[in-house]
């Protein structure tokens, strides 16, 4: 079977400054990986690099959750299939959403526990809602490959276990950068751990241990 | 040290200095003088008019107007400016297109279009649509440039252009366009209220017989209702209100003047006025039209486009000079760091009465006092100018952050607010050059001999085709202070602070860091 994302030997940099150096990196369909490493080891870039090679087929879960806050959730997370539809049908459920379209985005809405907020304003949800609300968007969105950037950052335990296994579910190929070792051991397949800019390990999460990831990090956890 | 052009290296100070310098140099070529007999005599009968203010004389209709023409000139280039402004950053001729739009003052454009539409409510609702589109297409431009992109970046590809618009960069802006359309309207109704001035039925039509025979009371009450107007724009217009406005505005329209065939006149107007005479098959000098062209337009430039672009400069310098030295002098008094609340409620009070009374109308009406010189212009436009960026730098002296042991009063203004403002004064006055110009052009028509006394005198006498001619030197003038004021500000390093008086005013408003500028705020100085 073909890889559903495949870098070789990839350099990549950020307004002009080198971050990523020589990364080949190879992730079949229906595996789950965590990318991981301290803030700077070049995690953004690398889930950028792989949106960029693989646009067509990538649902994206930026760091921020990149709303426009003057908009309802319902149109923010109807974003998420707008290249599904006529221009015409858009600008239609622009002004007055189908009734069709407000299921399919109740039933996503519903999946993480916002469905009372459809018609709220973006700008007027807290920060873990608003990261609900993009994630939902890319649910909606249901392209194979998900890619999330702190996917979960604001959400509590709780909240963040049952998200990612609502992506997991809907989405076949899940990359996902996280800072949340325990995370990450019990939600993925794979953890790729990055430092400055270079793979510094991958290896299945059955074989690692929060003891031996840990001294990755230094004291950026405590 | 980077040393280049003709220009000595720039500072503050040496800014400063060459600009004072050109103005003491422009006095001489001006004329100053008070030339009516008993200007004291007036003043005192124009007192005694605004004192006791004759509300039974207010011309309701011409009120109506003002707002009609006001309410749907704006909509309409707000209109085109929004789509224009989409394709801003693509087309060098559409900036060029909408800087030459906004080069020329709404009282030009409805001189040359009452040759096509006469005097009728095209020519008020076109003359402030036009220039406007050029003001609303490069702002809103700007606030898409500044504007938050994330979330079109996470779009899914293959989303169509008009989708991913709507969706993901209309909204983000929509608060500021709402913002700053509505602040334009009050600009349109200024420059409606001008339009009356050369004829067309808005509130100047009768300030202007009023002001010539001093019937002062009058004129107070019919202004009094316009600041009323202005003051309570927040009232009636609002975005749930614009589509009535915008209804009512069409359905109160007057009828034109006279009954003319729009299709004739535009035939005529383009195929035989506009074409410069030489030019034009039915000239005498056909035979050579080429020849006699250039000698045409040689006559023209030499005759009139050079005196009037260097009348025009020098009233500009000067009173560009004065505004600069007007706002040093009153922004303390505007300010909260001087004055506490008093500080507060006075820079208010002359925002509202700077923002209400038009340029215009008030040269107008200091050269009713002191007779035809270029004195009452250089008042009337110090004032308003030199009112608007005392209010400007008295909000940013409030937001200053200061130590505890600050000094307080003179030493206050001296040692601390006005050197670390300086920056953002000389970006205020500079931005400014480029509007007072505008307006010096515009007193032409008022009997100054700026450009605009040229224009004038070519339409009265229906010469379109030099008024034509003269209208490109006017934008060719505007354009290159523009281009000249920004360069400075580039050079002075300050062309990242916030100018505009719409900026000012919002973030004032929402008592929330500046909801406008993005980028630009980062380099403020202390906020």
């Amino acid at each position: 079977m073909a890889a559903a994302v495949r870098l070789e030997a990839v350099n990549a940099g950020y307004n002009g400054v080198p971050v990523l150096h020589d990364i080949s990196l190879s992730i079949e369909p229906g595996e789950r990986v965590a990318i991981m490493g301290r803030s700077g080891a070049g995690k953004t870039t690398l889930l950028n690099t792989i949106y960029r090679h693989y646009a067509d087929s990538v649902a994206l879960i930026p760091q921020a959750s990149a709303l426009v806050a003057n908009l309802s959730v319902f149109h923010n997370v109807f974003m998420g299939c707008l290249d599904r539809h006529s221009t015409l049908y858009n600008l239609r459920t622009l002004i007055w959403p189908p009734a069709a379209e407000i299921k399919a985005v109740t039933r996503v809405l519903g999946a993480v526990g916002l469905e009372d907020k459809l018609f709220a304003r973006a700008g007027e949800l807290s920060g873990g809602q608003q990261q609900r609300t993009s994630v939902a968007r890319a649910m909606l969105n249901g392209r194979p490959i998900v890619l999330g950037d702190e996917p979960v950052s604001a959400l509590d335990r709780v909240q963040a276990r049952e998200v990612l296994r609502l992506l997991s579910e809907r989405h076949e190929t899940k990359v996902f950068a996280l800072h949340d070792i325990r995370l990450a051991l019990e939600h993925t397949d794979r953890i790729v751990l990055l430092e400055d800019g270079r793979i510094a390990l991958d290896e299945p999460s059955a074989a690692l241990s929060y003891e031996r990831l840990l001294p990755h990090f230094g004291d950026e956890l405590r | 040290m980077r040393k280049s052009g003709f220009l000595p290296r720039l500072t503050y100070a040496s800014t400063t200095w060459i600009f004072v310098l050109a103005a003491v140099l422009a006095l001489p070529f001006a004329d100053l003088a008070v030339s009516a007999l008993h200007p004291g005599a007036e003043f005192a009968r124009l007192l005694a008019g605004i004192v006791s203010p004759a509300f039974s004389a207010i011309e309701v209709w011409s009120i109506v107007w003002t707002v009609a023409f006001a309410v749907l000139g704006v909509a309409a280039g707000c209109t085109a400016g929004l789509v224009l402004a989409v394709f801003y950053d693509r087309s060098r001729l559409l900036r060029f297109g909408a800087a030459f739009l906004r080069s020329v003052h709404e009282l030009f454009w409805a001189l040359f279009l009452m040759q096509i539409t006469g005097l009728s409510p095209a020519t008020g609702i076109l003359a402030i649509a036009l220039p406007y589109t050029g003001i609303f297409a490069k702002v809103f431009a700007e606030f898409f440039e500044e504007a938050d992109r994330s979330a079109e970046n996470v779009l899914p590809q293959g989303a169509s252009a008009l989708s991913r618009f709507s969706f993901a960069r209309l909204p983000v802006v929509a608060e500021q366009i709402k913002t700053y359309t509505l602040y334009r309207l009050e600009c349109g109704m200024r420059s409606t209220l001008v339009l009356g001035f050369v004829g067309l039925p808005t509130i100047g039509f009768h300030l202007e017989s009023y002001f010539k025979e001093g019937h002062y009371s009058e004129a107070t009450a019919l202004l009094l209702s316009f600041y009323v107007l202005i003051g309570t724009r927040r009232l009636w217009a609002r975005p749930a209100t614009l589509p009535a406005l915008i209804l009512v505005s069409f359905l109160v329209l007057p009828a034109a003047v006279g009954n003319s065939s729009l299709w004739a006149n535009m035939a005529r107007f383009f195929r035989h006025d506009i074409v410069p005479a030489p030019l034009r098959p039915d000239s005498p000098a056909h035979a050579h039209a080429w020849t006699a062209f250039g000698s045409w337009a040689w006559r023209i430039i030499s005759q009139q486009m050079g005196p009037g672009a260097l009348e025009t400069l020098i009233l500009g310098q000067i009173a560009l000079v004065a505004a600069g030295a007007l706002a040093l002098l009153l922004y303390p008094v505007v300010s909260r760091r001087f004055l506490g609340r008093a500080g507060h409620y006075l820079g208010r009070a002359m925002l509202v009465v700077v923002r209400s009374t038009p340029e215009y109308m008030l040269a107008f009406l200091l050269l009713q006092l002191m007779g035809p010189s270029m004195l009452p212009a250089i008042i009337a436009l110090s004032l308003h100018n030199g009112a608007i960026i005392a209010y400007l730098l008295g909000r940013q002296a409030d937001q200053l952050q200061l130590r505890a042991d600050a000094p307080k009063g003179a030493s206050l203004y001296f040692y601390q607010t006005t050197p670390t403002l300086y920056g953002q004064f000389l970006a205020y006055v500079l931005y400014r050059w480029e509007l007072i110009l505008r307006e010096s052009a515009i007193f032409g028509i008022l009997g100054v001999k700026t450009l605009g006394y040229y224009v004038d005198a070519a339409i009265s006498e229906l010469r379109i085709d030099t008024a034509a001619l003269l209208l490109v030197g006017v934008a060719v003038l505007s354009m290159s202070v523009d281009a000249f004021s920004r360069h400075l500000r580039r050079r002075l390093r300050i062309d990242g602070f916030p100018v505009r008086l719409s900026a000012a005013h919002d973030a004032d408003q929402a008592q929330s860091p500046a909801t406008y500028g993005g980028p630009a705020h980062a380099q403020q100085p202390v906020v």
